[in-house]
């Protein structure tokens, strides 16, 4: 079997990027980001791209790169805080944005991974999201027949990777990466350590090889805190939340 | 006289129960972490994928990898379980969490929430807050009763978008409380924050309500 494994990101994604393509990225904010396929796909200069994802990085930082850069056309995504060129071209009119609540967003890239073309949901009946969607009563209650979605591209990001392409992620850095990795007609990760397969306890592999067909490791990874939240080492609790 | 963010706080504190798990929005509801009763056991649900939120990280022990919904550093505890997002919205939508404390820009006497946009303003998005109030089996709000300039955000109808439609049980104020029912049957003054009249909060609310005080 051909091998899975590239030297780096824009070796990774030789071939794969082209200008009107939709891209999936893994991550919620800046955590769990695949920063070194944003960095090639900034470097790609691909233009007009549909970017789905739960954001769209924040200033300066992530997605916001590739955004920066005019790369973008479209986005589907469920929070675009802190994000200035964002805001600006929105309001000035040069990006579409779709917002999608983050679970019908979670669910529409699963659904669509899964092969199930839409679905129907509570989230958004009687709001702005449902308008011009099928609603249908289901035991007395409404729901709204959301769409799946699917991509050209996926990219994600995950702790750990064996050759198979088997991927471990690491607490909330996993957050869309699972979904975003079956949604791509090609999906390629970036990890931060690569083990020898059979090191990879099977029971605990949270996405199986067979929906990755490229991975790096990628060197020196940033991990940008948005909120550094902290509390004394005196105090006996600090706040949950 | 009013309730302060503090009191409010503590007011939507008193709606936990043992062995529930909660889910907090942004704002004054995160406060609420800080307030569950001494000896009762509540479980925080983090929207990005996170079953048993601990507390802010000691000075120089941040992980990245490791964040709340609000994307400050958390900890973890010995109980806590990791999951994607869409497993995380199939607690929230399939109604396996007991309670949501979110805040709100309007509350209507029907129990329609909006909180996501104004129109002519930067719209960030709803986040998860649609699943929410569409999925978790209670939901409560706190939010100031007026607007700076004056006006009622508890209305006969909201004037600004939804983020749900029938979908907040109890509205927590600066002024009171009110019950609603989401199956039409109209709002209730249940409590009256400390030093605030019945006069007072009858001119400051647009939404029509009925009174059942207590003591």
């Amino acid at each position: 079997m051909k091998s899975k494994i590239y030297p780096d990101a824009a070796a990774a994604l030789a071939g794969l990027t082209f200008d009107g393509m939709t891209v999936m990225v893994g991550g919620f904010g800046l955590c769990g980001i695949p920063e070194h396929f944003i960095a090639a796909l900034r470097d790609s200069a691909t233009k007009n791209l549909t970017v789905i994802g739960n954001n769209v990085g924040c200033d300066g930082h992530g997605m916001w790169q590739v955004l920066a850069n005019n790369q973008i056309r479209k986005v589907l995504a469920s929070y675009v805080g802190e994000n200035k060129i964002l805001e600006t071209r929105y309001m000035n009119g040069e990006i579409e944005i779709e917002f999608n609540p983050q679970g019908t967003l979670a669910e529409r890239i699963r659904a669509g991974g899964a092969g199930i073309p839409a679905f129907y949901t509570r989230t958004g009946y009687g709001t702005a999201v449902a308008e011009g969607k099928e609603t249908r009563q289901f035991n007395g209650e409404w729901y709204v027949m959301e769409t799946g979605l699917v991509a050209d591209l996926s990219i994600v990001k995950a702790w750990k990777a064996d050759s198979e392409g088997n991927l471990v992620y690491r607490k909330t850095a996993r957050n869309f990466n699972p979904m975003i990795a079956t949604a791509g007609k090609v999906t390629v990760a970036e990890v931060e350590m690569m083990v020898p397969v059979g090191e990879l306890d099977p029971d605990q592999i949270h996405t199986p090889g067979i929906f990755v067909d490229r991975i790096v490791v990628g060197q020196n990874y940033t991990k940008h805190i948005e909120r550094l939240t902290t509390r004394p080492k005196q105090a006996t609790f600090g706040g949950a939340n | 006289m009013a309730w302060t963010r503090e009191q409010m706080a503590l007011r939507a504190a008193q709606e936990l129960q043992d062995g529930f798990y909660v889910n907090l929005g942004i704002g004054i509801p995160t406060l609420v972490a800080n307030m569950i009763p001494q000896g009762m056991s509540v479980t925080l649900q983090s929207e990005n994928g996170m079953l048993g939120m601990g507390p802010f990280p000691f000075e120089g022990e941040a992980d990245a990898d490791l964040i709340n919904a609000g994307k400050q550093t958390i900890t973890e505890l010995p109980q806590t379980s990791y999951f994607s997002s869409a497993d995380s919205f199939a607690m929230i939508r399939g109604g396996h969490i007991d309670l949501s404390i979110l805040g709100g820009m309007q509350v209507s006497e029907q129990g329609d929430l909006a909180n996501w946009m104004v129109p002519g303003k930067m719209v960030k998005g709803m986040g998860g807050a649609m699943d929410l109030v569409a999925g978790v089996r209670r939901v409560v709000v706190v939010m100031d009763h007026c607007e700076k300039a004056g006006d009622s955000k508890f209305k006969r109808q909201c004037s600004l978008p939804l983020t749900g439609k029938g979908v907040v049980d109890l509205l927590i104020t600066d002024l009171g409380v009110f019950r609603i029912d989401r199956k039409g049957g109209g709002a209730t003054l249940i409590e009256l924050a400390s030093g605030v009249t019945l006069d007072e909060i009858k001119t400051k609310t647009e939404a029509r309500f009925g009174i059942s005080l207590s003591g």
